[in-house]
């Protein structure tokens, strides 16, 4: 008989937990959460850096500090053994005047403390030699070369897809009604799809952590939606930097920054908006916050592209925990454990909360012996746009689906949107939705934000879906493309 | 504009211009719509039309029709001629639960004498599809 | 189809929609070797989902539905005897030689380079899309770009809500606006944020004022609300100078939200090839047999300017065709002596924008605001016309004598053209 850990929240910590408890004998794992698909809470809509490690003061905020440096170093094999699209560009913490050097002096101090290797502080030239487009302002600057840049959403599903194929069981839509404690100890978890039994739950519930914390009747802190707004320029638009851009870092926040995504798009953001605690999902752009951003970016980086060049502006929310800890680990509830509030640098750290969880469950005194047959790697989808000319019409004459091109800007073609549509099915995803293509895909992402392929994938979604071409969704049930047939309200009034 | 009779205001479509027309009218014996004078119109053309457009406006009719197992699976179309402007969301009703077979081609009346008003043709091509629905192509 | 791919062609057409059909047929029927590939699994373009009337009255001489206008120029292309490669993607042209170019296919049927040469590229426009004009609030279901609504209702049959704002009064939001109305949606407005409407008044009695559709003017969308899909629209009013008047915020309930606020051309491949760019345009720069700055390159219809009438992109289509034909023949468009053509007091953009003198040239202009009694100037050519009435969604279109250009040359080797009132 085996345990049955169940993860709660498919974000990048709980995939991350899913994959590493995937790798034992005898654990029953499942990943459960509310959205449509993985990776759509917190995981969605954030820088995507991956940080070095040296912003986290380990006596305020040791789990920052250990987590984040571990988190940085895993990363580095993660991003190899899943085939993540990822860039290790490192990143410039850049400070304009002469306060902000002493900034950077103790950001290198405490780096070094956190066993962040490789820093050192570059004087304005070499800075500027680095980056000729960085703001001529810069006095100094410390050089991280151990940063790099992921697709948040894309290494959710990476992850996930990797966890299922070694065993994990996922369920989405399925919403958590209460967890059953009895006699102190985790029973189960009560969900809209009925009851589950568990042994250990684990509370990757991010901004909704501190909820389902209160249903298990463990003591949590709060927690806080804190907004950030982002802007994303054409491919075209440039000057792009080479690095990720930092502004010498504020206590609440490190700044906004300027960066070159993964897929080539320059972006900026994010500010640091408190929001109420009841409005975790408010994830609207606000003029206010872009303009903030703007004015921010425009510090470090003169030389923004117009405003004509802007695809896409978005906004995410990211979970503040009083206290500004993560929160990891057993708790008064046998069986339940935390892996949350995880705030920055939360996508870093998940893959070394995802071994923390571990301990805590050696801690409770399960016995975790590895298999003999566990699968560390998975492959990306083949993205046509990262391939030569040669390979692309060689794929082409090879696979007529490889030769229709859906998504023109970004060069998606009908294989990977039937790819991405197969890998869905496997991660559990039951509605069909273009989000969980443009995740996987890039298609819609590009120049024209899809007002070319958006109709042609609800196309393809239905088809293999066998659903309406109405009843395809951007995200999720309540978000269907159209209301019915084109006649639909002139027969109601027939 | 003095005298007896409604005064009408219209701006022409006539041309790029957009006259601003003024058309004064009454009601005969029989209860029809009479024009007695249009002004403002810069060209005749636009008094034509002024005066169709206050006695009896007609349009034509521009929408698509389903098309089962057809590609696309709508096909466009037009009413033949004109229809009273009042009548047309009459007219869509009586259309709305029209469906024709794959193939369509362009020119095909796909109903007659509609509300004994107009047929409808079509305007663009829809083929049958290869395969059914739901099958990879 | 029998269609043949590989091999060398005289000319090559990127895009099969009006501009596209027009050049390969003029070129096959000046009996050059054609192949015109096009992304679309039909040709058209997008003259299949503009199922409205209007189209072809001065190129065909007969007011047809765009459907039935891209039918006669695809029977056209057929009889001339033009390859036609349908499904298929150009992501790059490449540079040979002065004489030759790769053209880069990805297809279902055929993928590799053909080689060309001339190309006439006429791969037209994108939409502009709410993020581009400024509309924050949430990501949510609803929010079409207007080609895109007549897609989802004209072409596949979907309807995609029940109350509708739209955004943009040119005729394509208009069009729009009165074809949801016909299929029994709400149409709670047409929103402007100019103090004028953008499209001809035709389109402003028969589609808005027809279906008591209110013409919202010195306004615009400043967000979108919704969960799911969108639930309300922020409307707010602006002044003279198209900023926001502080207090004048106004929510319309509405489930869709249709963006119809202009095309942008299509011009990435030319940019890639080294294709000198227009800004006021966003087209390539051509000369009078609209090559680009690419020789043996030319480009048409809406890659090449934003045309409002098919009519015009179907002309450019052939005057690019009898170019590719002139390049085949001399090997090469003589670059002597250019006369520049380019927008002055009152205009927004002007095209081509390099004349020769050795021949008459169509000129197609664009004003920045509407005059009435206008006086169109090309100074420069000593040329003055008289227009009853100039707008910014009607493209001016003007004959220019070779002899009128060549007096340029002789100047300041350019002609300005202005617009004045009176």
């Amino acid at each position: 008989m085996g345990v049955r850990v169940v993860v709660v929240g498919a974000g990048v910590v709980g995939a991350s937990v899913a994959r590493v408890l995937s790798r034992y004998e005898g654990l029953e794992v499942h990943l459960i959460d509310t959205n449509p698909d993985v990776g759509w809470g917190v995981s969605k809509a954030n820088t995507g850096i991956v940080h070095g490690g040296y912003d986290d003061d380990p006596d305020r905020f040791p789990l920052r500090a250990e987590l984040c440096a571990l988190g940085n170093e895993i990363w580095h094999r993660w991003v190899e053994e899943l085939d993540i699209p990822h860039a290790w560009s490192g990143a410039l913490v850049v400070a304009l005047e002469g306060d902000q050097r002493g900034e950077l002096e103790s950001l290198l101090e405490r780096g070094r403390r956190n066993g962040v290797p490789e820093l050192r502080i570059v004087e304005r030239e070499e800075a500027l030699a680095l980056e000729p487009n960085l703001t001529p302002d810069v006095e100094a600057a410390l050089w991280a070369p151990t940063v790099g840049q992921i697709h948040p959403v894309r290494a959710t599903v990476a992850i996930v897809e990797n966890a299922v194929d070694n065993g994990v069981r996922v369920h989405l839509e399925t919403e958590i009604r209460g967890v059953k404690v009895k006699g102190g100890e985790v029973r189960g978890l009560e969900t809209s799809r009925g009851f589950l039994e568990a042994d250990i739950v684990v509370n990757a519930a991010g901004l909704r952590a501190d909820e389902l914390a209160d249903m298990a009747g463990v003591e949590f802190p709060r927690i806080r939606p804190r907004r950030g707004e982002y802007w994303i320029f054409d491919r075209s638009a440039g000057p792009k930097p080479r690095r990720v851009l930092f502004p010498t870092p504020t206590l609440t926040s490190k700044g906004v920054v300027v960066t070159t995504e993964v897929s080539g798009h320059l972006m900026i953001g994010p500010n640091a908006e408190d929001l109420p605690p009841d409005a975790k999902d408010d994830v609207g752009n606000t003029a206010k916050g872009l303009e903030e951003v703007w004015e921010r970016a425009r510090e470090l980086w003169p030389r923004l592209p117009s405003r004509r060049l802007v695809i896409r502006t978005f906004a995410g929310l990211r979970p503040e925990p009083e206290g500004g800890d993560f929160v990891i680990g057993t708790t008064e509830v046998w069986g339940f454990v935390n892996a949350a509030g995880t705030r920055s640098p939360g996508l870093t750290a998940a893959p070394a909360i995802a071994l923390r969880v571990r301990d805590a469950l050696v801690e409770l005194g399960i016995e975790l012996r590895e298999k003999s047959r566990w699968k560390a790697t998975r492959r990306d989808i083949e993205s046509t746009i990262d391939l030569s000319w040669r390979e692309r019409a060689s794929r082409a004459r090879e696979d007529p689906f490889r030769g229709r091109v859906v998504c023109r800007c970004n060069l998606v073609t009908e294989r990977e949107v039937l790819e991405a549509i197969e890998r869905m099915r496997a991660v559990g995803v039951r509605t069909p939705s273009l989000d969980s293509v443009k995740f996987r895909t890039g298609a819609t992402s590009g120049t024209c934000q899809g007002s070319f392929c958006r109709v042609r994938l609800v196309e393809i979604l239905a088809r293999e879906f066998g659903v309406p071409l109405w009843g395809v969704t951007l995200k999720g049930r309540g978000s269907e493309v159209g209301v019915g047939d084109v006649k639909v309200l002139l027969r109601g009034r027939a | 504009m003095t005298g007896r009779g409604k005064v009408r205001r219209l701006t022409c479509i006539v041309c790029p211009l957009g006259c601003e027309i003024e058309v004064r009218l009454d009601r005969g014996p029989g209860g029809d719509v009479r024009v007695l004078e249009v002004r403002g119109a810069t060209c005749p053309r636009g008094r034509e039309w002024a005066a169709q457009e206050v006695t009896d406006p007609r349009r034509v009719v521009i929408t698509v029709v389903p098309v089962r197992g057809g590609d696309p699976p709508t096909v466009s179309v037009k009413t033949d001629r004109p229809i009273p402007k009042s009548r047309i969301p009459e007219f869509m009703r009586a259309l709305a639960g029209l469906e024709v077979e794959a193939p369509v081609r362009v020119g095909q009346v796909l109903a007659k004498d509609v509300l004994d008003l107009a047929n409808v043709v079509a305007t663009r091509e829809s083929r049958s599809m290869g395969r059914s629905f739901g099958e990879r192509p | 189809m029998g269609t043949r791919v590989e091999g060398r062609r005289d000319v090559v057409v990127v895009g099969g929609g009006p501009a596209g059909m027009a050049a390969a047929a003029r070129a096959a029927e000046l009996g050059l070797d054609v192949l015109m590939v096009d992304e679309g699994e039909r040709l058209g373009g997008i003259l299949p989902q503009c199922i409205h009337p209007g189209f072809g009255v001065h190129y065909l001489r007969e007011e047809l539905t765009g459907p039935e206008f891209a039918q006669r120029l695809a029977s056209r292309v057929e009889d001339a005897g033009v390859d036609v490669l349908l499904e298929a993607h150009v992501p790059e042209v490449r540079w040979i030689s002065h004489a030759e170019k790769g053209v880069r296919v990805l297809s279902p049927g055929f993928s590799g380079e053909v080689r060309a040469g001339a190309v006439i590229y006429a791969a037209g426009a994108r939409e502009r899309h709410r993020f581009e004009i400024g509309i924050l609030g949430d990501r949510v279901a609803g929010v079409y770009t207007a080609g895109e609504a007549q897609t989802m209702m004209d072409v596949y049959g979907i309807l995609p809500g029940r109350r509708v704002l739209v955004v943009g009064s040119g005729d394509v939001g208009m069009i729009v606006a009165r074809r949801f109305a016909l299929e029994g949606a709400e149409v709670v407005g047409v929103v402007e944020i100019m103090p004028y409407p953008g499209g001809l008044t035709r389109n402003v009695v028969q589609c808005l004022e027809d279906f008591d559709i209110p013409l919202l003017l010195s306004h615009r969308v400043v967000s979108v609300r919704g969960r799911g899909r969108v639930e309300k629209a922020v409307l707010m009013r602006v002044d003279e100078g198209l900023r926001d008047i502080p207090g004048t915020e106004t929510e319309v309930e509405c489930d869709t939200v249709v963006v119809s606020a202009g095309l942008v051309p299509r011009v990435e491949v030319l940019r890639e090839l080294g294709a000198l760019i227009d800004p006021a345009t966003g087209g390539p720069v051509v000369n009078d047999r609209l090559e680009t700055t690419v020789p043996g390159v030319f480009a048409a219809g809406n890659a090449l300017v934003i045309n409002d009438l098919v009519d015009h992109a179907a002309e450019q289509g052939e005057q690019a065709a009898e170019g590719a034909a002139e390049f085949l023949r001399r090997g090469g468009i003589p670059a002597t002596d250019w006369v520049r053509l380019r927008p002055g007091e009152g205009v927004k953009l002007t095209v081509p924008q390099l004349l020769s003198g050795e021949r008459d040239v169509w000129i197609y202009l664009r004003v920045n605001r509407p005059v009435r009694n206008a006086r169109l100037s090309l100074r420069g050519a000593g040329r003055e016309v008289r227009l009853p009435v100039v707008r910014p969604a009607e493209m001016v279109r003007v004959k220019l004598m070779a002899g009128e250009v060549r007096r340029a040359k002789v100047g300041g080797r350019e002609v300005v053209a202005e617009v004045y009132r009176g």
